[in-house]
């Protein structure tokens, strides 16, 4: 239910596009407005959520080891500790790179498994990485491939990036090879939580939404390149774009409204960015777990939120009390002077 | 603000990122559409506009491989109602005679590198 009421949401939004962008023609709101919009939000959201983030404390050690600590036992000569459980920041940062770039956390996932006789096992399970693996880059690669819209003169890197990811040369226009594997991985995780009864016990609309929607978004930009009538002519688009960019927008005729579709899809995309889980692009650097050496042992970390306490010591006490404390019977550390003296003298006349 | 020294610089470089087509373009000239360049002879291609536009790869690509491996010459064209050599060459190029102006203006700047000219000339 709650992945069905998500595509509504998402092909509702696609209704919403057509309607506007084509029945109504206020092409201008949904090419040029929506998107600045979109832009802004991403990026002030995207900022005003990581210093919300940056703003909580983090008072002690919490990272997760995979691996013992480099300064405890002699015994203990792992050298992958130094990734896995660093105690230095070059370590650390070693850490945090595997972990962004590799997605290390997803590589150590396991499965477990209950088999007849009450055993349970537990194995590896390397899928969720690859695919996570291969969605993240290719959408980064297909993101970036999408700058030959925005800049003019396209930068070399960009169209050498066009000709390596078509190099396949299957299909007219030529098949990007990210486009394909974006479709696959995409596939996957969705599949995933469809199919595997925790994932799907535990899947939320937050978590439908977000693939819904970038697979609209992949399919109808795939339409756009690839299926006759969805096909749409790419210089008035390009026109439309190089306008955004240089702040001089113009909605060009003859855009198809495929483009209006996808291009809404994205903005909405970029809208709900830093509302989402999705906000894990900024948040894995803020990892906890991740990003602090283990140097519980080795240094004192004092609680930031420690403030100047009023201290009223012992020795304070007892000089505030003493001759109550002595009237009471009560044992003092250091005795009243003139009792002392006195006590002193009655002693020596007793004697 | 915890950490700032290390959040604040990310932030600087996740916006730079972000923006790159802003500020990539911020000295370029404004950028104008491409002026199509038509052939002075004929007022239509062998098929309509609407189909050319969308469709020019594809019917290169089946005429290659129609001529090529399958060995057939001749193309029906219902918009002219006559016949066409199937040739890059020799008909598309009787007209649209060089790459630089029918064909570049356009790909160049959509990062588009078609594979014809791997084998043919640019020039009739």
């Amino acid at each position: 239910m709650k992945a069905i009421n998500s595509l509504i949401l998402v092909l509702a939004l696609i209704v919403i596009a057509m309607l506007g962008a084509g029945a109504l023609g206020i092409e201008y709101l949904f090419g040029v407005i929506i998107p600045y919009l979109a832009v802004f939000i991403f990026i002030v959201g995207f900022i005003t959520k990581m210093v919300g983030w940056g703003k909580s404390a983090v008072p002690f050690r919490i990272p997760t080891t995979c691996g013992q600590a480099t300064k405890s036992l002699p015994m203990f000569k792992d050298k992958w500790s130094r990734l896995d459980n660093p105690g230095t920041k070059l370590g650390t940062i070693g850490r945090m790179f595997l972990e962004v770039v590799l997605f290390r956390s997803l590589f150590r996932n396991t499965r477990v498994e209950l088999h007849p006789g009450q055993y349970i096992a537990y194995s590896s399970s390397k899928w969720l990485w690859i695919f996570a693996l291969i969605f993240h880059y290719t959408f980064l690669i297909i993101v970036i491939r999408h700058l030959r819209f925005f800049t003019e003169p396209i930068p070399g890197v960009i169209v050498f990036l066009d000709q390596v990811d078509s190099m396949l040369q299957i299909l007219v226009p030529p098949l990007f090879i990210s486009s394909a594997l974006i479709l696959v991985a995409l596939g996957y995780l969705l599949l995933r939580r469809f199919f595997v009864p925790s994932m799907r016990y535990i899947s939320q609309p937050a978590d439908y939404v977000p693939l819904f929607l970038i697979i609209s978004i992949v399919v109808s930009g795939m339409l756009m390149r690839y299926v006759g009538p969805f096909k749409t002519d790419l210089m008035p688009v390009k026109e439309l774009a190089m306008g955004l960019v240089q702040f001089s927008p113009t909605v060009p005729e003859g855009i198809g409204l495929t483009f209006y579709v996808h291009f809404f899809l994205f903005s909405v995309l970029l809208m709900y960015f830093p509302f989402s889980k999705l906000m894990h692009m900024g948040g894995v650097f803020l990892s906890p777990t991740r990003n602090l050496p283990n140097d519980s042992r080795e240094k004192h970390h004092p609680n930031p939120w420690n403030y100047p306490v009023k201290l009223h010591t012992y020795e304070d006490y007892e000089n505030d009390f003493r001759e109550k404390m002595v009237e009471a019977d009560l044992p003092v550390e250091k005795p009243l002077e003139e009792m002392a003296e006195e006590t002193s003298e009655n002693d020596e006349k007793k004697e | 603000m915890y950490n700032a020294k290390y959040i604040i610089p990310g932030l600087i470089i996740f916006a730079l990122l972000f923006t790159f087509p802003f500020w990539y373009n911020l000295g370029a000239v404004t950028y104008e559409p491409v002026e199509l360049e038509l052939p002075e002879d004929f007022d239509d291609c062998i098929e309509s506009t609407e189909f050319m536009r969308t469709e020019h790869m594809k019917l290169l690509d089946e005429w290659r491989d129609i001529y090529v491996r399958d060995g057939y010459q001749l193309y029906w064209s219902e918009l002219k109602e006559q016949y066409f050599l199937m040739s890059l060459t020799k008909t598309c190029m009787d007209c649209h005679d060089n790459k630089e102006d029918f064909c570049d203006r356009c790909h160049d700047q959509t990062a588009v590198d078609p594979y014809c000219w791997d084998c043919h000339h640019t020039e009739p």
